[in-house]
């Protein structure tokens, strides 16, 4: 058993073979819930497509698997502001997608405006800037003008919320 | 000429004020995008988008031409300025104009690669006008059967180019193909991964998949591990080149844009290969070979073209047989179908006047291009020091904008940070992204010409291959698939530096995508860190050999 947990260490790859089966699977129980007595146009039914993607999936999963077994490894992608030396920073990720959440639970109660401001205030603090008088300053100056270009000049669909009418 | 006097009607269309504005503002903001650190051509694009959706649609393609240009260009100059190049396409440029750069030759690179820029532009989008029309007349008589294996063929020769492992790329596009299941089965009405959500009944749209495996895939990776110091910028003059530079220049610039061309309009990844071969031409043929690893301006004057050359060179193929090749002309797609048109060979006879439009402002753009930019590359340059803070907080503020827009409605967003978490585990783990927006994109179309193909035989697999042209798509196919067991029996052992691996690589399928994907180096999405040197070595290349 030291073996195999030896095999395992350092392999969290192996859980996006699990997570390409688990897709697979998923694929292929929706594909059997289809039901198939409905009048079909041609020989090939809403099923076929599905069940070879579902197949697909779980023998990529598994060749994956073997892959990653016999020591190979996807490389992580790199870039200027991307510094691979250290650990993940699991913080700023869940600080990120929590201000991405707030701007999801708002936009259609306060509108755009706020929620946008919210948003990229949040992000920015998330990411670490801490100018608590800049930040803000910017976050609305995009909000309201990303608004203001989008919803009134272009015509785009945002939601203008609590200040509907007055802007 | 027929498509000349279409061009010439596209011109009139183009040049009015109000349109002309637009490719201005097109040509500006995609700059203005595309120089940001880490956002390549397909975020620009696909996050300015929603910029688009209130226009009608041939103001909303001047737009975008103007975005798609600017953006490659504005790319091209933070590879030579910060060496972060936005996408795998401007790795090549990257090599010889940050050494260019940071010997205090910034403004020479700027100017070659501007100017670069528009020759293969100009080049590049005439070639379009007269091939596209050829094509589309050779595209109106194939079969869904031919179809169905010329989008296998992109399917395959995507996923074996672009990464450095084949099972990776085929894992990605079956997440796209997957993706591009949800919804209504058109043919039969039955709901397919919808899990009884209404707002899933008509899939999950393009433009939304785009934004989350580009910006938000791309933002939360950087968070997870953000440099904490600023990045070295090499400040800049107007770009200007002497005469000796221009002399140096031109022979590269034509040579980049034959081997671009030809290379953006088959589906093989974009532009990595002909930058890749553009760069190693030169090399060979300089008469300074002792400049290069120093900034020699070769090195980047024939990439930098090759790279707009292919992206002329993709559109063919996206507006004649309604085929992407790279993940922006897939995201342009997406704009397409967004404004109800359907791609395909029918595209230039419905829509003659948008197509010829769109090309027309592809000329304008190109030369606004230069224009502005080679007195502006001062100000962009400024642009490269936006604090990391803001510059993702942007991001994501945008890519949220433009994911609301689409339905203008909330779950869509939902759908964005899922999917975008799944971008960021491909970035974690090494899977490329572009297989799976082409697998978005073209897997429901692809199922459509497979069933229409089946229908027509009767349901005989036979009929899948009863066409010359569909039996000689399988069988490039299987030589794409099959390249790597040749690659393991017959060049085994034999070590070489990447670029010459895929010079080597590429230049012996003869034009056709070379399909040793690990026998290609590691052409990272984002670029080197530091200072890519020729000599770097991928340490597991081997990965999927025994």
């Amino acid at each position: 058993m030291s073996s195999l947990a030896q095999r395992l260490r350092g392999r969290s790859e192996l859980g996006v073979c699990v997570f390409l089966a688990g897709l697979g699977a998923l694929v292929l129980w929706d594909a059997s819930q289809t039901s198939r007595n409905l009048v079909q146009r041609g020989p090939v039914g809403p099923t076929a497509i599905p069940i070879g993607i579902g197949i697909a999936l779980i023998v990529l999963a598994v060749l994956l698997a073997r892959d990653v077994l016999r020591g190979g490894h996807g490389e992580s992608e790199t870039g200027e502001d991307v510094d691979l030396s250290h650990p993940s920073d699991w913080r700023t990720v869940l600080l990120l997608i929590a201000a991405y959440l707030v701007n999801v639970a708002l936009i259609e109660r306060l509108g755009w405006p706020i929620s946008g401001a919210l948003l990229f205030w949040g992000a920015a603090y998330a990411l670490g800037s801490r100018n608590f008088v800049r930040d803000p300053l910017i976050a609305f100056g995009l909000s309201f003008l990303s608004y203001v270009v989008f919803a009134r000049q272009l015509g785009i669909g945002l939601p203008p919320g609590i200040l509907e009418g007055i802007i | 000429m027929d498509a000349l006097s279409d061009l010439l009607n596209g011109f009139a269309t183009a040049l009015t004020p109000v349109n002309i504005a637009y490719a201005c503002m097109g040509v500006i903001l995609g700059t203005a995008i595309g120089v940001l650190p880490g956002i390549g051509p397909s975020m620009s694009v696909a996050l300015l988008l929603p910029l688009t959706f209130g226009l009608d649609p041939t103001a909303a393609f001047i737009l975008f031409a103007g975005i798609y240009y600017g953006s490659m260009y504005g790319g091209s100059t933070t590879s030579i300025l910060l060496n972060t190049p936005g996408e795998s396409s401007a790795v090549v440029t990257a090599i010889e104009g940050n050494l260019m750069a940071k010997g205090g030759r910034a403004s020479q690179a700027l100017a070659t690669a501007a100017i670069g820029s528009f020759v293969a532009g100009l080049i590049g989008t005439a070639l379009l006008v007269f091939t596209a029309p050829i094509i589309v007349e050779f595209a109106v008589n194939i079969g869904a059967a031919d179809y169905f294996a010329i989008m296998v063929l992109a399917f395959v020769a995507v996923t074996s180019v672009l990464g450095s492992s084949r099972i990776r790329g085929f894992a990605s596009l079956a997440i796209g193909l997957m993706i591009g299941l949800v919804g209504i089965d058109l043919q039969s009405g039955q709901q397919r991964l919808t899990f009884g959500i209404p707002q899933l009944a008509d899939g999950i749209d393009v433009v939304v998949v785009a934004v989350a495996l580009f910006a938000i895939g791309e933002t939360l990776w950087v968070a997870a591990h953000l440099r904490r110091r600023p990045p070295d910028i090499i400040p800049t003059g107007r770009a200007w080149m002497s005469r000796q530079d221009l002399s140096r220049s031109w022979k590269p610039w034509l040579r980049g844009t034959g081997l671009g061309f030809p290379f953006g309009a088959i589906p093989a990844g974009g532009a990595e290969i002909p930058t890749f071969l553009s760069y190693v031409t030169e090399k060979r043929l300089t008469k300074h070979p002792e400049e290069f690893g120093r900034g020699a301006i070769e090195g980047v004057a024939g990439p930098e073209a090759s790279n707009n050359a292919s992206a002329a060179g993709s559109l063919v193929t996206m507006l004649a047989l309604g085929l992407p090749t790279s993940a922006t002309a897939a995201v342009m797609l997406a704009a397409f179908q967004g404004f109800g048109i359907q791609p395909g060979p029918l595209l230039l006879e419905r829509e003659g006047d948008l197509v010829w439009a769109l090309i027309a402002s592809l000329f304008i753009g190109n030369t606004l291009l230069l224009v502005l930019n080679l007195p502006l590359a001062p100000l962009w340059a400024k642009l490269l020091k936006t604090p990391r803070p803001y510059l993702y907080a942007g991001i994501l503020f945008f890519a949220s904008l433009g994911a609301y827009a689409v339905n203008a409605q909330t779950i869509d967003l939902i759908i964005l940070l899922v999917i975008g978490l799944l971008g960021f585990m491909m970035r974690r783990y090494g899977l490329p992204v572009v297989p799976a927006i082409i697998g978005v994109i073209l897997g429901p179309r692809a199922e459509l010409q497979l069933r229409r193909a089946l229908q027509i035989s009767n349901g005989e697999l036979s009929g899948l291959v009863d066409s010359p042209l569909a039996i000689i798509i399988y069988v490039v196919i299987l030589l794409v698939l099959l390249w790597p067991l040749v690659n393991r029996f017959v060049l085994r052992g034999r070590r070489r530096g990447p670029l010459e691996a895929a010079a080597v690589g590429a230049r012996d399928t003869d034009g056709a995508p070379p399909p040793g994907a690990e026998d290609r180096p590691r052409v990272p999405a984002d670029g080197p860190a530091e200072g890519p040197s020729p000599d770097e070595r991928p340490p597991d290349r081997d990965r999927e050999r025994p």
